[in-house]
């Protein structure tokens, strides 16, 4: 087994700052009690302003006038390690994330899919960059020798023991792993390297160090195995994004909602799943907050697209208050089929399926938007069709118009010529009576009129104008076009 | 003095290159009209592009005049849609067109709206044809919709009222339909000079292509007599 540790050493920073609307601005994470607050990490901006970790916030406040001091949170450490854990998950089954800011994955198993070391290891660090994650990686044959390694390198890949006692023999006692108190008492014994401290006897140094130490040390050459506990990736996604500020209008959202769309596929990603039905909580500072619920008709995962409908779902969102918190919650993650699309299919640009193109539309026009056709059974006609496609026999080749008024209207026109009828249609005794005589009539403009009258009662023709006095008493209810 | 030579001579020592008008490939995209495809310098409708048709009122044969080319579209991939139509499509009487009514999709949008989802369903080549109803539409957003279908390869179709003919417009061509006497003029084709004199297309009756043959029944005159002594006798 071959064990890639990528090690976050910013992960706090990192997660704060790829929220942040402007990460290039200097901004700097304070922890501390009130009375004594202390600057965690900066950013390179607010470095080159001569901030430094470590700093009290007021001195710093002394160096640098404007940055942007965030409070640390710890439980903002654990969801982004457990985030990237996620998203490691879809490089390999066996993933930790036991050690604090570090992920260790099993890769070898993973190289028939991924490609060799060098490649994979590029596509990780592609990933992480895209994702806003400053990181370092090595790669040893156990856990916790590329978890030591990742101290002192970055981008060192062992393959097997010997080069790994070498290059562990280098590694400064500091560095190694060990208790900050022991490895200053290994340091005033004159021991700097690892190497030297391994060479020691056993007995002696284990009186000296301690068994836990002395444990660190075996499990660095792999000579005690121990046991990772491994990521299980959870059955539902949520994730939050803290404003700082009053969000007014959809576009301030815009950048937020991107973030969190992108999340939500890559963790789809790494689960091999899609997500139908997602909520947007819009949290307010005094109201209640505001849910938008965002359906797809078949399961999707493309970050694009969820961004995009997301998006559309949103502008149409009226809130009672400006937003303070985006929240994005998906409890229902279906299993996705990618659609099946021919290799060597020539396509125009910008096309889209159809059901991508249903969905945006849905998601600007309203859910009720988008209809298919479909016929019914019936002899009336505003019964025999119906907004959605049904497997029903052709009906019979009557006469029937292509436009049909979805409220019958009075019919006025001087001058109605009757091509055809009456036809009687007569049923619905049981839902909606219904008893008419349907015409066929030619308006004065050329039109052809499908218009009814009430049943039994003839249109009063004179011979002189056969039509004139016909006008009276047509309802209209369709064009034959 | 000079030499005079004749035609003949001259043609026939091939010096002379004379071109001839090749054979017209057939359209892919036929407009099921053969008077219609004869007078179209395509054969057909523009293979991809908007056309318009400019209406003196709804319900002057419109339908009659797009089901044809619906219907054929209908059996083939890709989706036909309906961006707010001004009226129902009366389901029994497209299915008895020859449309696939599975192929067909209706976008229920206002005004402001209909225009962005006509151009989305053109340009996203999911369609193979778009009917849309734009009412006051300028030049600009005609030309969006023209280049959206030349994106997406696609039969775009505007159909707007007959005062709109005074004004230019870029779409590809534009036809007027008109009701008494029935006929259509060509206004603009693209590709060609259109044709001088109006194509007769006479409503033959009410009632579309027939599912069997294609052949446009009328209604047979003998049942509407019988109809109208049926109701003499009544009085």
């Amino acid at each position: 087994m071959l064990w890639a540790c990528i090690l976050l050493p910013q992960l706090a920073l990192d997660g704060v700052l790829r929220r942040h609307p402007d990460p290039a601005a200097p901004l700097a994470l304070v922890t501390g009690p009130a009375q004594r607050r202390v600057l965690r990490a900066v950013n390179a901006s607010a470095k080159a302003a001569g901030l430094r970790a470590g700093q009290s916030l007021g001195a710093a406040q002394a160096l640098c006038s404007r940055f942007t001091a965030v409070a640390h949170d710890p439980a903002e450490d654990v969801r982004w390690h457990r985030f990237l854990a996620a998203w490691a998950y879809r490089y390999s089954s066996l993933v930790s994330h036991e050690m604090p800011s570090a992920l260790l994955l099993e890769v070898e198993a993973s190289f028939k899919l991924f490609g060799p070391w060098p490649r994979f290891e590029a596509q990780l660090r592609e990933d992480l960059k895209s994702l806003g994650f400053r990181h370092r990686i090595t790669l040893a044959p156990n856990p916790y020798a590329a978890r030591a390694l990742a101290n002192q390198h970055d981008g060192l890949a062992i393959l097997t023991d010997g080069p790994l006692h070498n290059a562990l023999a280098q590694l400064p006692v500091e560095r190694s792993g060990l208790p900050a108190e022991v490895a200053s008492s290994l340091r005033r014994m004159g021991l700097s390297k690892l190497g030297q401290v391994v060479a020691l006897p056993r007995v002696a140094l284990g009186r000296r160090v301690g068994k836990d130490a002395l444990a660190h040390l075996d499990r660095l050459t792999g000579s005690l195995p121990t046991p990772l506990r491994y990521y299980q990736p959870p059955d539902s996604f949520s994730s939050r994004i803290d404003l700082n500020y009053d969000v007014e209008s959809s576009q301030a959202l815009l950048f937020p909602l991107r973030r969190l769309t992108a999340d939500l596929a890559a963790y789809l990603a790494g689960r091999d799943g899609g997500v139908e039905r997602f909520t947007l909580v819009l949290e307010h500072e005094r109201c209640a907050d505001t849910e938008v619920v965002v359906g797809l008709l078949a399961p999707e995962r493309d970050s694009a697209m969820l961004f995009e409908l997301a998006r559309g779902r949103l502008e149409q969102e009226r809130v009672p208050a400006p937003v303070r918190g985006v929240q994005l919650l998906a409890r229902e993650l279906p299993p996705f089929v990618p659609a099946g699309r021919d290799l060597f299919d020539a396509r125009p640009q910008q096309a889209v399926p159809w059901e991508q193109l249903r969905e945006r539309l849905r998601a600007r026009l309203g859910d009720e938007s988008v209809q298919g056709l479909g016929v019914r059974a019936d002899h009336r006609p505003e019964r025999a069709w119906q907004a959605e496609h049904s497997r029903v026999a052709p009906p019979a080749d009557l006469p029937r118009p292509g436009w049909l008024l979805p409220h019958p209207v009075p019919l006025r026109d001087h001058q109605l010529r009757i091509l055809a009828g009456p036809e009687r249609i007569e049923t619905g005794w049981w839902d909606g009576d219904l008893r008419r005589d349907y015409y066929l009539l030619q308006t004065s403009q050329g039109q052809r009129a499908w218009a009814y009258r009430a049943a039994g009662d003839p249109p009063r023709l004179t011979s002189h104008h056969p039509a004139s006095s016909a006008a009276d008493g047509f309802m209209l209810h369709g064009w034959f076009s | 003095m000079a030499v005079v030579s004749s035609l003949e001579s001259l043609l026939e020592s091939r010096q002379v290159w004379r071109g001839r008008p090749a054979p017209r490939a057939p359209s892919s995209q036929p407009t099921g009209f053969p008077d219609l495809d004869d007078a179209l310098p395509e054969g057909g409708w523009p293979e991809t592009g908007l056309t318009e048709l400019l209406l003196p009122a709804d319900g002057v044969g419109e339908l009659r005049l797009l089901w044809p080319t619906l219907a054929r579209l209908s059996q083939a991939d890709g989706m036909i849609a309906l961006i707010a139509p001004p009226y129902l499509p009366y389901a029994p009487a497209w299915m008895n067109a020859g449309i696939r009514l599975q192929r067909l999709q209706i976008v229920r949008a206002d005004p402001r709206d209909a225009l962005w989802a006509t151009e989305q369903c053109l340009r996203s080549a999911a369609c193979s044809a778009v009917l849309c109803w734009p009412r006051q539409v300028d030049d600009r957003a005609l030309r969006r919709l023209q280049v959206a279908a030349e994106a997406g390869q696609c039969l775009g179709f505007a159909l707007r009222p007959i005062k709109a003919a005074a004004n230019p417009s870029p779409a590809a061509l534009r036809i007027a339909v008109d009701a008494d006497p029935a006929r259509l003029r060509i206004l603009k084709c693209r590709g060609g000079n259109p044709p001088p004199q109006a194509i007769p297309f006479a409503a033959d009756g009410c009632r579309p292509p027939s599912r069997q043959g294609g052949v446009v029944r009328a209604f047979p005159p003998s049942r509407v007599h019988k109809l109208y002594a049926l109701r003499a006798r009544t009085h």
